[in-house]
């Protein structure tokens, strides 16, 4: 368990499933929806590693970043947007290709098979 | 130290970075913009339109400023200066002192004082702003005017035509374009590229009024003639912002400029100008390149060194797409002073001129329109007083066949000779930057140097001054992938096939380090596709796919994929046309006939494409690649079935063709075409491969390509009866696929082949490597693992769920997919509109 049901109470954070690990593609993302939301969920298979972040890439406002590559700067993991490849971190959301904006990250979890994404709100 | 600096443009902010560098202690700088965007490239202003957005032409983000301790004021200026107290005041009624006081504030565009210049649809061209208010304006516009044809006044006028405005005139006063220049027969053939491109050219006129009540009309000449126009851009020149010093009594030119000396300073020993605004030797320097150097200069002065300017070079290339046009040193020097050579082809459209001292041995100026290939080596030449060949002429005439000089060139070079005018980095720069700083590509030149970061032009020369210099040193130049693998394609290639990997993290995990990125996944992908000729889109090697190859399609703007089957030699029956028809309608597709000779449907939603693709499957059809680097079309004329002039049936050995090589993934596209006569309806000689009937047989081209750089195919094989023909092309291709680097086209691979078509010829058609037997039997491998790759998608499961665009939401479409209507069909939502400023 990494966190604890009382703090979540208390905030407005919250948790939400957003889908079994079997929906998830090997070293690739899938788009998730939360309410009007749209959260690119990304499974970085080699490096047992999970990551979320806005599916909106900010250079041209596509949702395409689900659809984009992983891969690794340094040892940073990265998305790189399907259009004009635009890369950002996936842990800090920094865009790492020149000064495009940043992209908002969201926490990952996974518990008996289900992905779970924290969100600030309740779905609306 | 004080200094405050006015004016943000491109000068302004180079000062400040100029300044940081010399590291002077207690600095306090302040920097006041008129604008409200931070500093950006005005040079590039036009790409604007074409896509750029304005984070990326700014030249450094807010944050920079901030981070090294500038206090930076935009939408803030300066209003008034008092030379005696040494304060400046601004508009929000800041007022500071200073130590040194900078003018950087550029020029404003030059309006003539035409009656009307004031009417609603009057623009100039200068600012992002202005930009912005003629793409409000561009809508509504069906005819656009540029006053001035100038550098500036021809780049506006192809702007109007990006924004979609059919009929662009541009007016000059002189009697030819670009007076300052090129000369009269130079300009003759530019009117004709710029009639080419649909900007008809009205020279030697004089506008008398700007006509219409509120909004412009129209237009009204000095010789009586009237030009109807919704919109008019004027750009006739510049005026420099000298209004601020003239103000405060700093001494201006006659016509304009604050006078400053050979060390930027004004006639006020605290007060500098640099830029546009300085006026130099009676010279307003219109260009960045000077600017930077007068920005150099003043921040080596403030450091506390010596440092003059010592004039500059006003050699240009104009940035026109299509058109290539530049001139430097004198371009116009005749007469006894100079020997003149012309080169001039009407049919092509291209015109050359140099001029050259009486003895032969010097380089003095020239104009080149049409073809500008040549302006970097001959600007070099010029400058550095480099010897002429024997005969000046091989200068602006093409070297032969295959043979290109560049190499040779750069080595002759001086060590001072300056390659990169924007940033001031010489030869020597850049050798240091690979034998001392062991750079060894050409963005760590540049993140060294800075050459090549301006305006971009001398990236070539900077390449080849990198390549040959690491040569010298005996380092190998390798293309290696990427910080991933430390091989080059054709290594990967042996590697991969010799220990039988036949996935992404396979091959990772052998051959490489870290987790891939977006240059090795895809590269990668393509050379296990070629390999091994397995389902692209198996489980653990989809999302190693470029997008395209991971969806099966080619993703459009706004998210939406675009469906095209294949159509064989350009051949399909009615029935055939109809299921496209029906499945249009059904999944409401805007469609098209390409210019491959088949039907593109755009606008699918990404879920809809298994859908799509069963329907088409069931009627017959197959996936045309059309997003893969694999075999496109073969092109085909009809032929002796019906052509009266048809030597062969070239649609049936078309077909033949494309079906052998379909799904076939190479380091690029593959595309050819079947030609049935001499007469070439099929244009094969622009493809990778070419088949032209003659009366023995076919005839084999080899390596054309149309894209931005057309270059014709040339002659392989003659006469050769139709399986021969398909040997030799299998041999080709099988070569090609093994030894080219990634997304290099086949003519960019011949062009680097050592040896040129004759080696290849030899390795193809003479069997010289010994290697004929193998490249045939790889290629016949290849051909009988050929599956439909849609029609094994959809029968799987597993692949089809990935076509969801929600995960946890599989029946529902992207929301955000747009789309408006145009002529009676569908298309994206723009991408771009402009954003509103202030
Ligand atoms: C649809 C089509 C234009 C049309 O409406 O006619 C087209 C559309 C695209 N072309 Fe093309 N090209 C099309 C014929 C051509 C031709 C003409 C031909 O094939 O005879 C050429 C010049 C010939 C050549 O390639 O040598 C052509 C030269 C290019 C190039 C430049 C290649 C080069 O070597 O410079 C690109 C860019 C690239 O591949 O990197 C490109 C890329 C593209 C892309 C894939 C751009 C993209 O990434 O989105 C376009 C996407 C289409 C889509 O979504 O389906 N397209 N493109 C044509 C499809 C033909 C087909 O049936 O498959
Ligand atoms: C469309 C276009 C294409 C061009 N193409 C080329 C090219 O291909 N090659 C080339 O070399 N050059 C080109 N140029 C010219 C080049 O952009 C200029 O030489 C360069 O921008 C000059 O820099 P600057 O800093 O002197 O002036 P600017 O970039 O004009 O900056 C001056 C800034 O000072 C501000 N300012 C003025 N008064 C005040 C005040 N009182 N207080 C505060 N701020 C003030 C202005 O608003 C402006 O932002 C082009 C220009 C345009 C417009
Ligand atoms: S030329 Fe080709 S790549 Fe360019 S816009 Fe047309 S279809 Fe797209
Ligand atoms: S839209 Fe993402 S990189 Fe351009």
């Amino acid at each position: 368990m990494i966190y604890d049901n009382q703090q979540i109470s208390l905030t407005k954070e919250h948790w939400f499933a957003a889908c079994s690990v079997e929906d998830a593609v090997i070293n690739g993302g899938v788009c998730v929806k939360h309410g009007n939301e749209q959260i690119a969920l990304f499974y970085f298979t080699r490096r047992n590693e999970w990551y979320a972040t806005q599916n909106l890439c900010p250079h041209k406002k596509q949702m395409a970043l689900s659809r984009g590559m992983l891969g690794s700067k340094n040892e940073e993991p990265k998305v790189a947007c399907p259009f004009h490849k635009k890369t950002f971190s996936l842990v800090t959301g920094q865009c790492l290709s020149g000064d495009e904006c940043d992209i908002k990250t969201y926490p990952v979890k996974v518990e008996n098979g289900t992905v779970f994404i924290k969100v600030d709100t309740k779905e609306p | 130290m004080k200094v405050v600096v006015i004016g943000n443009g491109m000068v302004g902010q180079k000062f400040c970075e100029k300044l940081l560098s010399k590291s002077i202690s207690n600095l306090q700088l302040t920097v006041f913009g008129e604008e409200t965007l931070a500093a950006y490239d005005r040079v590039h202003l036009s790409s604007y339109f074409a896509g750029k957005t304005v984070d990326d032409l700014t030249l450094q983000p807010v944050k920079w400023y901030e981070e090294n301790g500038i206090d930076l004021r935009l939408g803030d200026p300066v209003q008034d200066i008092d030379r005696d107290k040494k304060t400046v005041t601004s508009f929000d009624g800041l007022t500071l002192t200073y130590d040194y006081l900078i003018f950087a504030t550029g020029s404003a565009a030059f309006v003539p004082p035409i009656p009307g210049v004031d009417k609603h649809g009057v623009f100039v061209y200068r600012t992002i702003e202005d930009l912005n208010m003629i793409w409000r304006h561009a809508p509504v516009t069906k005819t656009a005017v540029v006053i001035g044809g100038g550098l500036l006044g021809l780049e506006a006028a192809k702007a109007c035509l990006d924004l979609g405005i059919k009929d662009t005139h541009v007016i000059e006063f002189a009697p030819r374009l670009m007076p300052r220049q090129i000369d009269e027969a130079g300009s003759e053939i530019l009117i004709q590229k710029l009639k080419d491109l649909n900007i008809t050219t009205h020279t030697g006129k004089n506008t008398a009024a700007i006509l219409g009540n509120e909004k412009i009309s129209g237009m009204i000449f000095t010789d009586g003639s009237i030009l109807s126009t919704d919109m008019l851009i004027i750009s006739a020149g510049i005026k420099p912002r000298d209004e601020l010093a003239r103000a405060c009594g700093l001494t201006v030119g006659p016509r304009g400029g604050i006078v400053v000396n050979d060390s930027m300073l004004t006639s006020d020993e605290n007060i500098y100008a640099i830029g546009e605004c300085a006026l130099h030797n009676s010279m307003v320097y219109g260009l960045v390149a000077p600017g930077y150097e007068m920005a150099e200069v003043t921040a080596t002065r403030l450091a506390g060194s010596e440092k003059e300017f010592p004039g500059f070079d006003m050699s240009t290339k104009l940035k026109l797409i299509g058109v290539d046009v530049a001139s430097f040193g004198d371009p116009f020097i005749a007469g006894e002073e100079a020997k003149t050579i012309v080169f001039r082809d009407n049919h092509q459209g291209i015109y050359k001129r140099i001029n050259f001292s009486n003895d032969g041995k010097e380089l003095l100026g020239g104009v080149l329109v049409g073809d500008a290939d040549a302006y970097n080596m001959l600007l070099q030449i010029c400058k550095n007083k480099m010897a002429l060949p024997p005969d000046p002429m091989d200068l602006i005439i093409k070297g032969k066949e295959g043979k290109s000089d560049a190499g040779a060139g750069v080595v002759a070079l001086p060590d001072d000779a300056l390659i990169c005018s924007c940033e001031g980095v010489t030869k020597l720069d850049i050798c240091n930057a690979v034998t001392e700083s062991g750079c060894e590509t050409v963005d760590a030149i540049k993140k060294c140097t800075k050459a090549a970061t301006g305006c971009g032009g001398c990236a070539p020369m900077v390449k080849d001054i990198m390549v040959h210099t690491m040569k010298q040193q005996g380092k190998m130049v390798r293309n290696v992938l990427c910080e991933h693998f430390d091989y080059s394609r054709q290594e990967l290639y042996d590697l991969i096939k010799m220990k039988d990997l036949h996935s992404f993290d396979t091959v990772l995990d052998e051959l490489g380090k870290g987790d891939g990125c977006e240059t090795c996944r895809p590269a990668i992908s393509s050379l296990i596709a070629s390999l091994w000729n397995e389902l692209i889109v198996k489980k653990e090697n989809a999302t190693s796919q470029d997008t395209n190859d991971r969806f099966l399609a080619n993703i459009q703007k706004g998210g939406t994929y675009s469906v095209v089957p294949r159509i064989p030699g350009g051949e399909i029956t009615p029935d055939k046309l109809l299921v496209i028809a029906q499945v249009a309608k059904k999944y409401n597709l805007y469609t098209k006939i390409t210019g491959g000779q088949r039907i593109d449907m755009f606008g699918a939603h990404v879920s809809d494409l298994p859908l799509i693709w069963e329907e088409l499957i069931e009627a017959g059809f197959e996936s045309g690649h059309a997003y893969g680097k694999a075999l496109r079309t073969v092109k085909s004329c009809v032929g002796s079935t019906w052509c009266r002039f048809g030597l062969h049936d070239s649609v049936s050995y078309a077909i033949r063709v494309e079906e052998r090589y379909r799904g076939l993934r190479a380091p690029h596209k593959i595309k050819s075409a079947v030609s049935g006569c001499i007469r070439e309806c099929a244009e094969a000689q622009s493809k990778d491969f070419g088949i032209i009937a003659t009366e023995k047989g076919w005839n084999l081209y080899v390596c054309g390509n149309g894209g931005s750089k057309p270059q014709h195919a040339l002659l392989l094989a003659t006469d050769l009866d139709s399986d021969t023909c398909i040997k030799y092309i299998d041999r080709f291709l099988m070569f090609y696929i093994k030894t080219a680097d990634p997304l290099t086209r086949t003519a960019t691979w011949l062009n680097k082949m050592e040896g040129g078509i004759d080696y290849l010829r030899n390795v193809v058609v003479h069997d010289s490597l010994g290697i004929a037997d193998e490249l045939e039997k790889e290629m016949q491998t290849l051909v009988d693992n050929y599956q439909c790759e849609w029609k094994a998608a959809i029968e799987n499961p597993e692949i089809r769920k990935r076509f969801n665009h929600f995960v946890n939401a599989p029946q529902e479409k992207d929301p955000t997919v747009q789309f408006d209507t145009f002529r009676g069909q569908k298309k994206a939502a723009e991408w771009n509109k402009p954003i509103a400023v202030s």
